[in-house]
């Protein structure tokens, strides 16, 4: 599904990924753990295009498919799918209106029949109620005045009306309180398929009670330094990662 | 400041005040003393700092002449039908050229004390309370308007009274010959925990240089809702002058709305005084200007009372070489604590040759008050376009997409369903259609 | 709140520590202000007979003008003819040829003022010129400047050697006409400092002047001109203290800034003239006018530290005319007792890629009235330009005043203006969880206060940044609010 090889990345002349190899498959989950400064938020907006990030080597391939040389929006039609760690408020453009056009967009590319108002609000009612999203949402601005958590669960609705190939989740944990994490988890877990993958970025080992990785990456200064199964995340829990940092260095 | 060389009064409106001097009436000390500040002050120049960017030199430069009388054209209810909100049910009055069409005007029946009528129909009684609340502005066309209206809308909620409907006040200009001036003089009043929706047009038939000179005082009474939304959609050619002031009392809520679309030059006075506890004062606007343009909007929100919030959101379009002017001050007096106030101007460039000025001024004298503001000119925000565009959705889209949100955030704060959707297609129709979004 | 309104009054009764006066013979001039004033400084000076003429348009463009009243302050009427415009220490026969023959007197002052300027205890690493009155009485570290081919040197020092620099430069951002104080300090400026940084040279030291005034009666005039050639650096301190008086004085200074390509020059200063009592008697009327202009790829940074003065009437700004170039203001401006300060700056983008920061912090306490005012104008060919303003304000205390007022002005539809201000007092809730942690309250407001200011003094030079921070201390004793 997804391969990363040797990437290489920074913002302006300042290196930030020193040669990233990854490897994803379909069906799987993979996390990707480290402490602050590492890369992580990096590694999320190089693979969904974000401006200003610098590619100086290596490649990303999405089935077989260059990604690195295609536009954000193109990136978004060939199924990488961000779930921001800060999602953008955008006041005055309705949500409905905003996530329909999405849909369609993709939809078209897929050479899908694209949803009209009804059909669009039949299958995003439905999502909304699983994600335990009040109905008065659709017609609020894009984020704008949402909670903490209500922005995580507008990124999960968003994901579950786009079906993804590849999900990358940038720290969806953030701000939780425990309830709203089991929500988004259960929202992320329902997605998960054998055409797809998920790669869970997030600082904490608390959000991998709820979404099971297959595969725990640790990233540091750039490069992954240990992987692991999900063992692994609950050894860093324990011990930090200063134990693993002593040994890269 | 007014420099010297614009105190000479022009002879045109001192000559036709001796017809508003036969007409007499309960106003006449208003009117004449209104007409001795004009020739005091003049017009006023740029060197005026609250002018500063807006030049009068196509008003000062012509012999505006006041429309006393009808200018004669005769319209049928099917020109009303046509216009922007012609469809909505309201209750509707009718002026053309500052004079009041009774024809075109419907006023279905009427809660009990609520009055909707013309102002020059029930002057009296109101001697002492026209002007009263501009009275204390040194604004040269508010002494024009007290000189020279001629008529205007007369609204009156009594207290725990509600309007049956919407009022929509429609204010068409015919003239045809450059230089006539129309002076419009409104008087609302909500009385104590009154509730109403005001929707107030200024649209023009005709495609003449002609003026127009709007003075409304509203007063507000305790616990009132109003709900006002102004949309001028005058011609290219038009002058459109401006002034409100409202006087707000205790927990009243008054949200004003200013829709400047239209005009080749605009300009809203806003000034409100929040004269008791307890109130929320919104004003927000949109202006979208294109061709040579020029909007301005000045405001003076002056907090006089504690526990008050007032909230300003004002977003410019600007398109070729026009101008947008931004200028708001909140006053926060020594005795206003615990003043909550906001805000924000942004602006839009869309060409090389348009020019956006703002001044958003915060003057406080109180110590426990939140007060912020914020303006910003420029290009849409690049984080917005990204999630835009890790959405799926083509730059060109995402850029029309935010622009329309540009506008739709100051159309979304309109209460009023209809008023809201109407304008929220009308606004992006515009855009579209004469604007250069890409 | 008994205790919170005996604490503001406490500090609102705060000393002012520089108020001494230096007994010293002054030659002064009668108060007045006419042609043969002009006349009597310019020959006093030597000056050649350009600078006469020009001081002389000057004087006669001021006779035109009138004082502005646009600025938010509120004082009575400054009547020019009853100012002293020349006042220096009586100099002995030819007067000293170094500092070593400066009037110890002099050298006192200074020290007391805690710039020592004998070789022992001067200040490392800091050059300093020493204007006391209308006069420079000295200049350290000159000779190891000089190693460097950098000219640091009072004004008039620099018109005697150095005429062709300053008669290329001088006028040339701030010109007379500019404005009425501009006008006026054209006229009659009687010394300030020079400085001249040559191609490629990075300034080995910081430079810095400091400004006493001392006599009765009399205006501080001074006049700076820095130039910084193409590739250059050079980092720029003042300071400013005067005695306690009953009468206002004027200190109506112009300083110019010249940055040619790919130079940079950061100017920093600490203001602390002597703020007039509780009642708004006496204390320093300090209109100022400071500007400087980048070439391409250059930086002009401007910071100051805004304590002192009855009036404070200034806006250090930046003409960003070459592309690329960048401009910084970051200011802390406080006003206590009867303080009155309208202070801000100007960035005038004219060239593409220009950028501009603005960052200022008042403080209102007492009866102070603390207005930021600040121009953002964005021209027609400044495609690309930016500008981001933050004004936060502070109010302590319930009789004070904090106003905020840019102008914001655009012409490029590819310019991004942000601008931000905010106004808040120091909250119960802040005081009470640094209170509840140990802190006395007034402990809790200084650190309070330095927080919000945080931003400017991290662009202080680190000697100065402490000095700062303990003026603002000092200003604040007492404050609880």
């Amino acid at each position: 599904m997804l391969e990363i090889k040797n990437l290489q990345a920074g913002i302006e002349d300042k290196p930030i990924l020193k040669g990233i190899d990854l490897s994803v498959n379909a069906g799987e989950v993979h996390a990707i753990m480290g402490p602050n400064g590492s890369g992580k938020s990096t590694l999320a907006s190089v693979l969904a295009g974000r401006d200003g990030y610098d590619v100086t080597g290596g490649e990303v391939l999405l089935q077989d498919d260059d990604l690195l040389d295609l536009a954000p929006e193109e990136r978004a039609r060939e199924g990488v799918f961000l779930a921001f760690q800060y999602p953008v408020e955008i006041p005055g453009v309705n949500s409905a209106y905003f996530l329909r056009s999405a849909v369609n967009e993709i939809r078209k590319h897929r050479g899908e029949e694209e949803l009209d108002a009804m059909n669009f609000l039949k299958a995003v009612k439905a999502k909304m109620k699983e994600l335990g999203l009040s109905e008065d949402f659709l017609k609020r601005p894009v984020n704008a005045g949402f909670s903490g958590g209500e922005k995580k669960r507008n990124e999960i609705l968003q994901m579950a009306m786009l079906n993804p190939k590849l999900a990358v989740l940038d720290e969806t944990d953030s701000g939780l309180d425990i309830d709203a994490l089991r929500i988004v988890a259960d929202g992320v877990n329902r997605l998960k398929g054998l055409d797809n993958a998920q790669v869970v970025i997030t600082h904490y080992q608390r959000l991998l009670d709820y979404i099971v990785p297959d595969f725990v990456h640790v990233l540091y200064d750039g490069r992954i330094i240990k992987s692991g199964d999900k063992t692994l995340a609950h050894e860093l829990e324990e011990k930090g990662y200063d134990w693993l940092i002593r040994d890269a260095a | 400041m007014s420099s010297a060389t614009t105190n000479e009064t022009p002879p045109a409106p001192v000559e036709a005040f001796a017809q508003v001097e036969q007409a007499g009436g309960p106003l006449l000390p208003l009117r004449k003393a209104g007409l001795a500040r004009f020739a005091e002050r003049g017009y006023p120049t740029t060197s005026d700092e609250d002018w500063r960017f807006t030049s009068l030199k196509p008003l000062a430069d012509l012999p505006f002449l006041p429309t006393l009388e009808p200018l004669g054209q005769a319209l049928g209810q099917a020109d009303i039908a046509d216009i922007t909100f012609g469809q909505h049910d309201v209750d509707r009055l009718v002026f053309i050229d500052g004079h009041f069409s009774s024809d075109l005007s419907i006023i279905l029946e009427q809660p009990d004390g609520v009055t909707i009528t013309n102002l020059s129909n029930r002057l009296s009684g109101l001697e002492n309370e026209i002007g009263s609340l501009s009275a204390n502005d040194e604004n040269p066309f508010i002494a024009l308007n007290d000189a020279f209206f001629t008529d205007g809308a007369l609204i009156q909620i009594p207290a725990n009274g509600s309007l049956a409907k919407p009022v929509h006040l429609v204010f068409l200009s015919t003239a045809n010959e450059a230089s006539q001036a129309t002076h419009i003089r409104n008087w609302i009043e909500a009385g104590a925990n009154a509730q109403g929706t005001i929707i107030e047009s200024h649209l023009s038939l005709g495609q003449a240089v002609a003026s127009t000179n709007v003075v409304t005082e509203t007063r507000v009474s305790a616990g009132a809702n109003l709900e006002h939304i102004k949309f001028q959609d005058q011609s290219l050619n038009a002058i459109h002058l401006a002034s409100l002031h409202s006087e707000l009392s205790n927990d009243a809520r008054y949200a004003f709305h200013s829709f400047a679309l239209g005009a080749r030059l605009s300009r809203n006075n806003l000034r409100m005084r929040l004269a008791k506890p307890g109130i929320e004062c919104v004003l927000n606007g949109l202006y979208m200007t294109r061709a040579d343009q020029l909007a301005d909007h000045h405001m003076i929100v002056d907090h006089a009372a504690p526990h008050c919030d007032s909230h300003e959101y004002f977003n410019g379009i600007l398109d070729d070489q026009s101008r947008g002017v931004f200028h708001g001050r909140i006053l926060v007096q020594p005795v206003a604590q615990k003043t909550d106030a906001k805000q924000t101007n942004k602006n839009l460039i869309l060409s090389d040759n348009a020019t956006a000025n703002t001044k958003p001024q915060l003057e406080i004298y109180a110590d426990d008050v939140k007060c912020t503001h914020g303006a910003t000119i420029g290009e849409m925000d690049d984080d917005a376009i990204f999630y835009l565009r890790a959405r799926g959705l083509d730059t060109k889209t995402a850029r029309r997409m935010l622009m329309h949100g540009f506008a739709g955030e100051i159309v979304d704060r309109i209460q009023h369903d209809g008023v809201r959707e109407e304008l929220d297609q009308l606004v992006w129709n515009r855009l579209e259609g004469e604007h250069h979004l890409d | 709140m008994s205790a919170h309104t005996d604490t503001i009054d406490e500090f609102v009764a705060s000393e002012y520590k520089y108020g001494f006066v230096t007994d010293i013979e002054s030659e002064s001039l009668d108060p007045g202000l006419n042609e043969d004033v002009v006349r009597f400084i310019s020959a006093k000076k030597n000056e050649p007979e350009w600078l006469l003429e020009w001081r002389l348009k000057a004087l006669r463009h001021f006779e035109k003008m009138e004082n502005p009243t646009w600025p938010h302050v509120k004082y009575p009427p400054v009547d020019f003819q009853e100012i002293s415009y020349y006042s220096a220490p009586k100099k002995k026969g030819d007067g000293p040829k170094s500092l070593d023959e400066v009037d110890p007197k002099l050298l006192e002052t200074y020290e007391k003022l805690g710039v020592p300027l004998h070789e022992r205890a001067r200040l490392a690493g800091v050059a300093v010129d020493a204007v006391f009155d209308s006069e420079s009485i000295g200049t350290t570290f000159k000779e190891d400047l000089a190693k460097a081919g950098v000219i640091f040197c009072s004004i008039s020092e620099a018109v005697q050697e150095h005429p062709e620099l300053v008669k290329k430069y001088i006028g040339k951002v701030v010109p007379y006409t500019d404005n009425f104080y501009a006008a006026l300090n054209s006229a009659v400026f009687s010394d300030g400092s020079f400085v001249y940084i040559p191609k490629g040279t990075r300034c080995p030291m910081e430079l810095s002047t400091y400004f006493r005034i001392n006599a009765a009666n009399t205006g501080q005039f001074e006049r700076t001109l820095i130039v910084a050639e193409e590739s250059s650096h050079v980092s720029y301190l003042e300071g400013c203290t005067a005695p306690m008086r009953d009468e206002n004085q004027l200190h109506a200074a112009v300083v110019e800034l010249v940055a040619l390509d790919n130079a940079e020059i950061k100017y920093s200063t600490v203001q602390n003239w002597y703020p007039g009592d509780e009642e708004g008697r006496g204390g320093i009327y300090n209109f100022v006018t400071k500007r400087g202009i980048c070439k391409t790829n250059a930086k002009i940074s401007w910071t100051q530290v805004e304590t002192g003065s009855a009036i404070t009437w200034k806006y250090p700004s930046v003409i960003l005319q070459g592309d690329n170039s960048i401009g910084e203001f970051y200011s802390v401006a406080l006003t206590n007792k009867a303080q009155q300060a309208d202070t801000g700056t100007k960035m005038v983008h004219i060239g593409k890629n220009t950028r501009s920061t603005i960052v200022s912090k008042g403080i209102s306490a007492g009866k102070g009235q603390n207005s930021y005012r600040g121009l953002v104008q964005v021209g027609k060919k400044a495609t690309n330009a930016r500008n981001f303003s933050q004004c936060d304000s502070l109010l302590i205390g319930d009789k004070c005043g904090a106003h905020t007022f840019p102008y914001i002005e655009a012409k490029n539809p590819s310019a991004s203006i942000e601008h931000e201000a905010t106004t808040s007092k120091i909250g119960e809730d802040q005081i009470f969880y640094c209170n509840q942690r140990g802190l006395e309250p007034q402990d809790a407001v200084n650190m309070i206060v330095n927080g919000f200011c945080k931003e400017v003094f991290r662009e202080l030079p680190m000697e100065f940044a402490v000095e700062a921070q303990k003026l603002l201390d000092v200003s604040l004793e007492g404050s609880v609010g």
